[in-house]
């Protein structure tokens, strides 16, 4: 899987996917082997044509568009900004309170997902997996898929109507003798209820590639284990989570890309004004700053600085783990 | 072949230790597992019931914070309400409407890369792929993104919703995966016979990939039926906005980003309640619905795409 060069667009053509691939020398008979690939598989490529203009219009080209970051944009004007400005929107957020207030909520709350939403699931799965009813396991898993298949704005809307003032969570605080509290409204309950709802939503729904993963292992490992005179516990410990870890190490990889992207569309819905010291994270600040303010260029500064730490994230973890476990994504 | 995509392997339980050898310790275990379980069965329809209770009420019992598991006061009332604003059935016609266009696209153009990605002889095979899979991990970002869509006139139409999310390349790889696992010689038997590219695709490949075309069908549907965010940026015009938006405008009253003087209004949000809780449930029931019956689709759609992913 190349990825190396294809910061920069693509090749125009999709029958010349030319990524520098072929050194110097060898450049006539290459160009040889490309016509022949051309002329037996050309309605192969023809098939290509129009994914490739969807890639490159709407994938490629607005990574080029992030020049805006670095130029004035004016709207109405060229999409890619009208003149160069260098660092200035860059040393605008790096100086900007408010950034840094996101950056840090962006950090706290990716965390907090990554503690709750990975390791939840693979206990899930290992109680799932002790269950001996065939039926009720498979009760129990089709009811934790549900919320998966919900919208996010249905997801916000009942966190809502459960945290309201007159909702459930009250009632309990109510019955527990406290008084009603306007969660929503309060910056220090943000994080709890954006990590439950988060909860509620993914980890039925993430027990599934680990339940498969399950299936996989060894029966003759359990035997050999319990000869050894392993009890259960210690054959979960020694055979189960072994045996499931590249999938582990693979839904980690993944979890850490996501990191910095940490749930703009329910933050969006979830948040106000009241709890922005605690629920503003850089991708909704970014969205107030370019919609709200209409600074294009400063947003897009923003946009760039997150997800090239995104993408740093993914790499480096891919990284760790092929030097360490020996398990990457490609 | 015809039905790898649709069955997971059959779930496979450890074994239980035998007869006098089940200590009391796994007993104790298997009874706290239940309880946990269960507990998570519980925690996960309570939102479901407690809205549906929220639906039926009488707002009155709401405000006084006592409705939880059963209606109290029952009336339909809002539901007539909530039935009669032609926007609403608008929006949800509109919602209908952007899921089929837009899943079509995507299904037609993932289909042809999907096909293409999985012939191994293919020259610029691994850069076909390489493009792809890069997008999954570094993206232009919202502000380039919508600068595009803007300026290519697509604002206020349908094609904001359909065309920029059109290929899903998680989608793909599960698609590609398939198609690599169905055998060459059938194709090549196809191209003797004097068929051609197109003619192997839509006559031979297509009509053996049903279970995962279906697979895909859904995904693409349901990721496009509980979308909000492209409408809720692209669309001006309140006859355009899908269910979603209606939704969200709706509740946004209460805690939404706009609405700085969210407090003062607290008495008139209230007043709302069961309102929402209707627009939650109608918007909530069609996802209900077929869900029993699509779920196992979703599940082996994954994991064909694990298998590669």
């Amino acid at each position: 899987m190349s990825t190396p060069g294809t910061l920069h667009p693509p090749p125009p053509a999709p029958d010349l996917p030319a990524t520098g691939t072929a050194p110097a020398p060898r450049r006539r008979k290459r160009r040889r082997t490309w016509r022949q690939a051309v002329r037996r598989d050309w309605q192969l490529y023809s098939l290509a044509v129009l994914p490739l203009l969807f890639f490159l219009i709407f994938r490629y080209l607005p990574m080029l568009g992030n020049v805006i970051a670095f130029r004035r944009f004016e709207p109405g004007g060229s999409i890619f900004g009208e003149r160069w400005v260098g660092l200035r929107y860059v040393r605008m957020f790096l100086n900007d309170p408010s950034f840094w207030e996101a950056f840090t909520n962006t950090l706290v709350l990716g965390a907090l997902t990554l503690l709750f939403c990975f390791p939840l699931p693979i206990v899930l799965a290992l109680l799932l997996n002790e269950i001996r009813t065939r039926k009720l396991k498979q009760f129990v898993q089709s009811v934790s898929y549900l919320p998966h298949f919900l919208s996010i704005v249905i997801v916000a809307a009942m966190v809502m109507q459960l945290v309201s003032v007159d909702g459930t969570v009250n009632q309990l605080v109510q019955a527990a003798g406290g008084e009603p509290v306007p969660f929503l409204q309060r910056p220090e309950w943000f994080r709890t209820i954006y990590v439950s709802s988060e909860v509620w939503q993914t980890v039925g729904w993430g027990t599934i590639l680990y339940l498969a993963a399950l299936t996989t292992v060894d029966d003759n490992l359990y035997e050999a284990a319990r000869i050894d005179g392993a009890n259960r516990w210690r054959q979960t410990w020694h055979v189960t989570l072994p045996g499931i870890r590249p999938t582990m190490v693979t839904l980690l990889i993944l979890n850490i890309g996501t990191f910095m992207a940490v749930g703009f569309e329910k933050i969006l819905l979830l948040y106000n004004p009241l709890t922005y010291p605690t629920a503003d994270v850089i991708s909704t600040y970014l969205f107030r700053m370019g919609f709200g303010s209409s600074n294009f260029s400063y947003a897009a500064a923003i946009g760039l600085f997150e997800a090239v730490i995104g993408l740093t994230l993914v790499l480096s973890a891919n990284l760790i783990a092929r030097r360490t476990v020996g398990t990457s994504l490609w | 072949m015809v039905t790898t995509g649709t069955r997971q392997a059959p779930p496979r339980p450890r074994p239980r230790p035998r007869g006098s050898r089940v200590s009391r310790g796994y007993r104790v275990f298997q009874a706290v597992n239940a309880v946990i379980l269960t507990g998570v069965v519980v925690v996960t329809l309570y939102p479901f019931v407690n809205i549906v209770a929220r639906s039926l009420s009488d707002e009155a019992y709401i405000i006084a914070g006592q409705v939880s598991l059963v209606p109290r006061g029952f009336n339909l009332e809002t539901y007539r309400l909530v039935m009669s604003d032609s926007m609403f059935w608008t929006n949800y016609r509109n919602t209908v409407v952007y899921t089929v266009v837009a899943t079509v696209i995507a299904i037609v153009l993932t289909t042809c890369y999907a096909y293409v990605l999985s012939k191994k002889h293919l020259r610029g095979r691994s850069a076909l792929v390489g493009i792809a899979v890069f997008t999954m991990f570094f993206s232009g970002g919202l502000i380039p993104n919508y600068v595009l869509v803007t300026s290519l006139g697509m604002k206020n139409t349908i094609w904001a919703i359909a065309v920029p999310n059109a290929i899903n390349v998680f989608n793909l790889l599960v698609m590609k995966a398939f198609f690599e696992s169905l055998p060459v010689e059938l194709e090549e038997a196809a191209a003797v016979d004097g068929l051609n590219t197109y003619g192997i695709l839509l006559r031979i490949v297509l009509p053996l990939s049903k279970a995962v075309a279906a697979t895909m069908v859904l995904f693409y549907a349901v990721s496009f039926w509980n979308s909000w965010f492209a409408a809720f940026l692209y669309l001006d015009q309140q006859d355009l906005w899908p269910v979603t938006v209606y939704l969200r405008n709706l509740i946004a009253g209460a805690t939404g980003a706009e609405n700085v003087g969210a407090i003062a209004e607290a008495d008139e949000v209230q007043a709302e309640a069961t309102l929402k809780a209707v627009t939650i449930v109608l918007t909530t029931l069609p996802i209900l619905l077929v869900y029993p019956f699509v779920q196992r689709y979703f599940v082996s759609g994954v994991m064909l795409g694990a298998v590669k992913g």
